[in-house]
């Protein structure tokens, strides 16, 4: 069968198992023997010789951009980071290209069979890493706004610096590598084909991570564009460009292999978070470098329209990589782990097609007010009102497919997390298109609502259904029995739960105290309070938020060691029965 | 609908073709346009690129990332303008690379800071943000003072920005490093050829309190008492701002 699925011993190599969602659907599938025994063996010479030939040129010119950039910024660099950027992606195109010759130097190897798992536990343990160490920090900067004697004096480590050390290490290492993990799961499952690429999966993943490690670096060294969440610099834009173009080609090349006729909801997701998120951070990033002596560029658009680009992308980051791309985790690690069909199929297009077309128009709604020309603002909050209606859809698909499983909620809290990441993103979703409103946005604008808003979402959603599916994931792709300890889960789950409730309920105090103590008038009709005490009144909640952040911290911590005791704990008792070809 | 669905979800590259022309409609019609429409940014007497020095003072403002607590936009609300003063127009973040309007306000606007406090009171409250505002959450910023501003590369940067099409002259790129130094010089020597170079409105002194060296201190506090302070505003006409 060539590449196709044999076993790995994996839980869903079983003939049918696989396919039982889109049976649902009403959809037949040709079994993968009918279509694929008309390839005569010399056909099938030709074919992994033609791919191999394509990975191999591919990566070749990909290694070859990034080695120039990278001895380009090791012969004119004038600045000490930048110079140790210059020698970490040279080290990472070296240690690329001898994994791409220790590969192929055989000439003509043989395929390999079955599914290809390795940057998956790459990805799943990056992702743990930057989690740990983008919690920590998120946590140290809470307790700075409560004592900010914890900056310290020598710079590096001040809260202007260090925000977005928090906010990349999470959104991009955390949340980026669970994607990246995920998706390479779920389209080998939902294909029933290989990984398409013997090393450039891997280099995807170990780009990708080159990029987070040269952002988080640099940020404390000053290396800034200060633009919000696309701080890297151009050079690190330009790895990730390269990475992502890897990326999208590994994605449709193995979906061009899928046996499966029809397209899987999840890939969607994956597919438009892989599309939108290239387009975005191309636009986004359009800047002029100074040279290669200086990692510093200026934006090649200026006020209002760089204004509304960056939050065009600034949104859509939220709307690709931390909704849809997340949403693409839900639709096969919620079935899977609860048992059950997704619950709509109509649902599912609507919901898609509507999160695709409509998150776009809404970055205005973060510039109400402003020196954005009014029809762009009034135009931002329609679409995010309507925005609405696709977002509650995948709700409901989501809580519908729990029907007939609800006794999992209970027992098995991987799918707990997934649940109640289904509701957190109602939440969060109902809150988002609320604060859209231009009179709310009036309370809500400046102030810590927006931070816990954006924690709903990210604590409340995207973390709690990654650590959902992570706990579903890793003993599949490592072969264990289960996780180390369910009891461990579910502390978990408890303190990542308080933790978020703390955080977000503070945030909502803090942020509408502060507003209305901004716009309390007196009867002689001047201001009541002075800005710093606005600012004194926000230290009780700043407590509370850092105490909150401390527990969702030792939530995680128990979380990696249960998955690093899994990791190291026995192989499956009793392997698989292997699928007979 | 599904029927149609159902074929479009057979082709891998078509399906990614259809996201992608989906998904950029609405920064089609959001962004495109406002480069093209006349009246984004009016335009406004006394707006003028930044001076070098100004400029590695905003590079400064930009490498600590104080958008993460400073807005630089009021917004057109009672309680933004009574406060910070006349709302933001568009054309006075015209010369911005990248946009400074923060969303956050952990400290309050920055937009007007310009000329409201003393350049001492500025290097002050930097070094020691707690001495002078009891109960501040800001972090201290005195190795400002301690770092000596390297003006060098404020060549590159002013040829970047022409790339970009701000209005620099050859000869004022040329000379960025040196119009650096002249303008925190204590003497204010060059003062007038910097007006002439730059416009009337430029600041020349020493900003720092230790005019005996350039300072990364001289190039912040010449930044920010910059900012809000290009457009006179009791010259302009309200009824054209409302528009």
């Amino acid at each position: 069968m060539s590449w196709m699925m044999t076993s790995n011993g994996c839980m869903n190599s079983r003939p049918g198992r696989n396919t039982w969602w889109l049976q649902c659907f009403g959809i037949a599938l040709p079994s993968p023997r009918t279509l694929f025994s008309t390839l005569n063996s010399y056909e099938k010479h030709r074919k992994r010789t033609m791919t191999l030939t394509i990975e191999r040129s591919f990566a070749l010119v990909a290694l070859s951009l990034a080695g120039f950039l990278g001895i380009a910024i090791l012969g004119f660099a004038r600045d000490e980071m930048f110079a140790l950027h210059g020698w970490m992606i040279v080290v990472a195109v070296v240690i690329g290209a001898k994994a791409l010759l220790d590969r192929f130097e055989d000439g003509t190897p043989a395929m390999q069979k079955g599914y290809n798992d390795r940057p998956i536990k790459w990805a799943v343990i990056a992702a743990g890493f930057w989690a740990l160490l983008g919690f920590s920090v998120g946590d140290l900067l809470a307790w700075q706004l409560a004592f900010p004697q914890l900056n310290g004096e020598a710079g590096a480590l001040n809260f202007g610096r260090i925000r977005p050390v928090h906010t990349t290490a999470v959104v991009f290492g955390f949340g980026g590598n669970a994607l990246i993990a995920t998706s390479f799961y779920v389209v080998q499952r939902t294909s029933r084909a290989r990984l398409f690429g013997e090393i450039g999966p891997e280099l995807v993943v170990g780009f990708f991570n080159l990029f987070v490690l040269m952002a988080v670096t640099g940020y404390p060294a000053g290396i800034t564009q200060s633009r919000e969440y696309a701080e890297p610099e151009w050079y690190a834009d330009l790895v990730l460009l390269i990475t992502w173009l890897g990326y999208f080609g590994v994605y449709l090349g193995t979906l061009a292999r899928r046996v499966e006729a029809h397209i899987y909801v999840a890939n969607w997701y994956y597919m438009a978070f892989i599309v939108v998120i290239a387009m975005l951070h191309v636009v986004n990033n359009l800047a002029v470098p100074l040279s290669f002596a200086y990692p510093k560029s200026y934006a090649l658009f200026t006020g209002v329209q760089d204004a509304m680009t960056q939050w065009w992308y600034g949104h859509n980051a939220v709307g690709f990589l931390l909704t849809a791309g997340f949403l693409g985790m839900l639709y096969y690690f919620l079935p899977k782990a609860a048992g059950r069909p997704i619950y709509s199929y109509r649902m599912s297009i609507v919901g898609f097609w509507g999160i695709t077309f409509l998150y776009l128009w809404a970055g205005s709604h973060h510039l109400h007010y402003t020196a954005l020309p009014d029809w762009v603002q009034v135009l931002g909050m329609t679409m995010s009102i309507i925005l609405l209606v696709p977002s509650w859809a995948s709700v409901f698909n989501g809580i519908f497919t729990l029907n007939g499983a609800w006794d999992k909620v209970r027992t098995d809290p991987a799918v707990r997390f997934m649940m109640v990441a289904v509701l957190f993103y109602g939440l969060a979703t109902f809150e988002g298109s609320f604060l859209a409103i231009k009179p709310v946005n009036t309370l809500s604008h400046y102030t810590d609502w927006t931070v816990g808003h954006v924690h709903a979402g990210a604590l409340g959603w995207v973390a709690f259904v990654s650590f959902g599916a992570f706990y579903k994931m890793v003993p599949w792709v490592w072969q264990r029995d289960g996780t180390y300890s369910q009891r461990l889960e579910a502390w978990h789950f408890w303190l990542a739960l308080a933790g978020t409730f703390l955080y977000v309920v503070s945030m909502w105090n803090s942020g509408i105290t502060q507003s209305l103590m901004w716009q309390t008038y007196d009867a002689q009709g001047y201001f009541v309070y002075s800005f710093m005490d606005t600012v004194i009144a926000m230290h009780p909640y700043y407590v509370i938020r850092a105490i909150g952040g401390l527990l969702y911290l030792i939530g995680a911590g128990i979380g990696a060691w249960n998955i690093y005791l899994t990791i190291r704990g026995p192989a499956k008792v009793t392997p698989e029965v292997v699928a007979a070809e | 609908m599904q029927n149609a669905h159902a074929k479009l979800e057979r082709h891998s590259i078509g399906f990614a073709l259809a996201i992608l022309f989906v998904a950029s409609l609405g920064g089609l019609v959001e962004i495109a346009p406002l480069f093209t429409i006349e009246n984004t940014v009016e335009e406004v007497e006394g707006m003028r690129p930044y001076t070098p020095l100004e400029l590695a003072g905003r590079d400064i403002y930009v490498r600590e990332g104080c958008y993460a607590c400073h807005s630089q936009m009021i917004r057109t609300l009672r309680s933004d303008v009574e406060r910070y003063g006349h709302f933001s127009l568009a054309a006075e973040s015209m010369y911005d690379r990248p946009f400074q309007w923060g969303s956050k306000r952990t400290g309050p606007d920055l937009a007007r800071v310009g000329l409201k406090y003393s350049d001492a009171w500025h290097v002050a409250h930097l070094q020691d943000p707690t001495a002078l505002v009891p109960g501040s959450v800001m972090p201290p910023y005195a190795f400002l003072s301690e770092t000596r501003l390297s003006p060098a590369y404020l060549e590159s940067a002013l040829r970047s920005l022409r790339l970009a099409g701000d209005p620099y002259s050859p000869g004022q790129v040329r000379e960025a490093p040196r119009h650096a130094a002249w303008q925190a010089d204590r003497d204010a020597q060059y003062e007038d050829e910097l007006r002439t170079l730059y416009g009337e409105n430029v600041q020349v002194r020493d900003f720092d309190g230790q005019p005996e060296r350039l300072t990364e201190m001289d190039a912040l506090v010449a930044y920010l008492q910059m900012l809000g302070t290009l457009v006179d505003f009791d010259a302009l006409d309200p009824q054209e701002i409302a528009r």
